[in-house]
């Protein structure tokens, strides 16, 4: 994966439970569909720089080198709404903390190498668990995610028939009646 | 309005009533064959009654909406077993069942699968059994199946045009020699029975929202219903069936939306609650007559469960797919699907069209997995094609349904424990699949292939097996249980052996030729 997106690409204000960002790519798709560059996430149940800490444990876990951090910020938003439940809140601050514990003090600080060395051996345990299986969801089931990856969710609501099902031209198109026949077409073999 | 709102209804003193448990594919057919034949039918159908108009172009809602999420626990070898301790089974808890669900295959199984062990042998570990009737007793019955469901490529059916999955997949069939069209589906190609054109939105999983694709909900339910004889009672959750001295059932008692409790009195009671749920109903009606559970006499109820050895092959390319537009399933390899023991395994398997939208390709891809490999597959996701493998899948004893006493459902019964240990030659299958599908792919410029293993299961069958002698199975070659001759098995739990075939076609297939039988049987007074 590149380099730390979080200090390259972000500046995160610690004021308070908001998570912010500025786009990364002013002409990606994400950025079609923002209103502005810039974006702010209120957090209920954590601080900021849990926040923070998420976000970074969300990209090591699911590295994807150009996705925006406005799509990881699903991730920590998913968390901070469970994290209204004293376990669930628990065992996420638990998890930071003992990031910080092996980091000697702020695990954020890292380069990335060094951040994945203390993650990666966490696996299994439930910080690790809870966060990438939440991710596992929220990172990829919403409409930013969807512009990034190329899949278009519920656009498809009304068919495809006439906007591309078919549209693959690099490979020779199957023959009929193999290959069948649009609605309204006869049948010619 | 909804279909229920002017229907028939009948009172739960009633006895003269068949009592059909379940609405999908087996129960929603059966009850409407016995309608047609002004025999007076209860369905009884635990999930809700959702419209076409309800259905949800977003996987997890749609999940959430559709899915059968009651409780169950899993136990055995089978990664499904960790990836999904608690959902073993993806099916629909819903009025049509799986129906709604299903992505539309509609393939006949083949005259050697009916006689598995005839053809294949003794298989060490595996309870192998012929079925007690062949393809040319259920011919007839697949002929009427698939001119009501609209099969095409059947009937003059013409073929549903192919997407893009399917021109990948067919000209990695061409290379591999491959035969490849886009299947025999029961979804309409052209308007058809008053029911629209496929329009290709790719949501087939999440519910037909055109109702293109055939699905009780809107073919066999609402025609029962207009018989005059036919009562769909939706959230009625079966609790147990009663019987009475002489060993012949009488009534089924549920819960209704309310939950309060019912019992509806029946001449006759017909279990397609899929395989699964239709053992753990027979095991939680055990009674002092019948301690095991009903129509347990064999020990067999809840054993010898299949899921189909599955397994998805996906590849990126260069060039984009965009795989999710379009029919899920209109792609569709039988060559593998005959029986050549040279290959390593007995039996075959069906190689099949399949994509997932973004959400479920991430769930679904490697459970558990992290990492910039699983991230590099879905950063490809629409330059990706897929197919899934569907083959046979053999019986074994303690492959099985049984009740688990310490965890209890919301009515506080107990909930059905699924174990399984996957046989060598499901293994050995599975690995052919993987490396010919593999290889398709590759053979039209793949760059990544990705093995994925198998997804919470859509084809759950056996558990209540047909068989010629008593001791061998549950049910008879009508589903008519051995033990108690007005009960019936009417979903795939009859099933004796998997096939290689996407189950549902002969699931109704069976549900005609048995609401043809209860119509003889209850005309001579036999039931």
């Amino acid at each position: 994966m590149s380099s730390s997106p979080i200090s390259r690409r972000v500046f995160l204000k610690a004021s308070g439970g908001v998570l912010a960002g500025t786009l990364a790519f002013a002409s990606g798709p994400i950025a079609l569909l923002a209103p502005t560059r810039s974006w702010a996430m209120p957090l209920d149940n954590l601080s900021s720089r849990q926040g923070e800490v998420l976000l970074a444990v969300t990209r090591q876990i699911f590295p994807h080198p150009d996705l925006e951090d406005a799509v990881y910020a699903m991730v920590v938003k998913s968390l901070d709404r469970q994290a209204e439940s004293a376990d669930f809140y628990q065992v996420l601050h638990e998890g930071i903390v003992e990031l910080d514990e092996a980091a000697g003090g702020d695990w954020l600080a890292l380069d990335d190498t060094a951040q994945l060395e203390i993650l990666a051996p966490m696996n299994g345990k439930p910080f690790f668990a809870t966060v990438r299986g939440d991710a596992v969801v929220s990172l990829y089931d919403n409409s930013l995610a969807f512009a990034h990856f190329g899949y278009e969710g519920e656009e498809g609501d009304g068919g495809y028939l006439t906007k591309g099902f078919n549209d693959l031209t690099w490979l020779p198109d199957p023959p009929q009646p193999e290959g069948g026949y649009l609605p309204f077409e006869e049948p010619t073999a | 309005m909804a279909m229920t709102d002017n229907q028939k209804t009948f009172t739960h003193d009633d006895d003269s009533v068949v009592v059909v448990i379940g609405s999908g594919a087996g129960g929603g057919t059966l009850a409407n064959e016995l309608a047609q034949q002004g025999i007076d039918v209860v369905v009884l159908e635990a999930g809700a009654l959702h419209t076409t108009a309800d259905f949800l172009a977003d996987e997890w809602a749609s999940f959430a909406q559709l899915a059968w999420l009651d409780t169950r626990t899993t136990s055995g070898s089978f990664r499904l077993a960790r990836d999904f301790p608690t959902l073993p089974a993806w099916i629909v808890k819903a009025v049509g069942g799986t129906t709604v669900h299903w992505a539309g295959a509609s393939l006949r199984i083949q005259p050697h699968e009916f006689r598995a062990l005839t053809h294949y042998g003794e298989v060490e570990g595996a309870n192998l059994l012929d079925w007690p009737l062949g393809y040319d007793d259920l011919a007839p019955y697949y002929d009427r199946a698939e001119q009501r469901m609209g099969v095409t490529r059947t009937n003059g059916n013409k073929g549903l045009p192919g997407n893009n999955n399917f021109k990948v997949m067919y000209n990695g069939a061409k290379n591999l020699g491959y035969a490849c069209n886009t299947g025999h589906m029961a979804i309409n190609s052209e308007p058809r029975d008053g029911r629209a054109a496929c329009q290709q939105r790719g949501f087939c999983f999440q519910g037909c929202k055109t109702g293109a694709k055939w699905s009780t909900l809107y073919t066999e339910l609402p025609e029962g219903i207009a018989t005059g004889h036919m009562e769909l009672r939706p959230e009625s959750h079966v609790a147990r069936i009663e019987h009475d001295e002489s060993g012949r059932v009488t009534a089924v008692v549920y819960f209704d939306a309310d939950g309060n409790e019912q019992r509806q009195n029946a001449r006759l009671v017909a279990v397609a609650g899929n395989s699964l749920e239709t053992p753990r109903l027979l095991l939680n009606s055990a009674s002092e007559m019948f301690p095991e559970g009903l129509a347990n006499g064999s020990g067999q109820v809840g054993r010898n469960y299949m899921r189909h050895m599955t397994g998805s092959v996906y590849a990126t390319f260069d060039e984009p797919v965009n795989m999710y537009r379009g029919t899920t399933m209109a792609g569709i390899i039988s060559e593998e699907s005959r029986h050549d023991p040279s290959r390593g395994f007995v039996g075959g398997y069906e190689m099949e069209t399949l994509s997932l939208g973004l959400p479920f390709m991430a769930a679904f891809l490697d459970p558990g997995a992290w990492g910039p490999r699983f991230t590099g597959a879905l950063d490809q996701y629409d330059h990706m094609a897929g197919m899934w493998l569907v083959g046979e899948d053999l019986p074994q004893e303690s492959n099985r349904i049984t009740l688990n006493h310490d965890v209890t459902d919301r009515f506080g019964l107990p909930v059905a424990n699924v174990h399984y240990d996957d046989h060598p030659n499901d293994i050995a299958m599975r690995e052919h699949g993987y490396r010919q599908g593999a290889e398709l792919y590759r053979s039209v410029g793949a760059k990544d292939i990705y093995e994925v293993p198998p997804y919470p299961s859509t084809h759950n069958v056996g558990t209540c097996r047909m068989s010629e002698r008593p001791e061998d199975g549950v049910c008879n070659g009508y589903g008519q249980t051995h033990q108690i001759p007005n009960l019936f098995i009417s979903d795939g739990s009859q099933f004796t052996t998997s096939a290689a075939e996407n189950p549902t076609l002969t699931i109704v297939s069976l549900a005609i030729r048995q609401a043809e039988h209860i119509g003889q049987l209850m005309r001579q007074g036999e039931v």
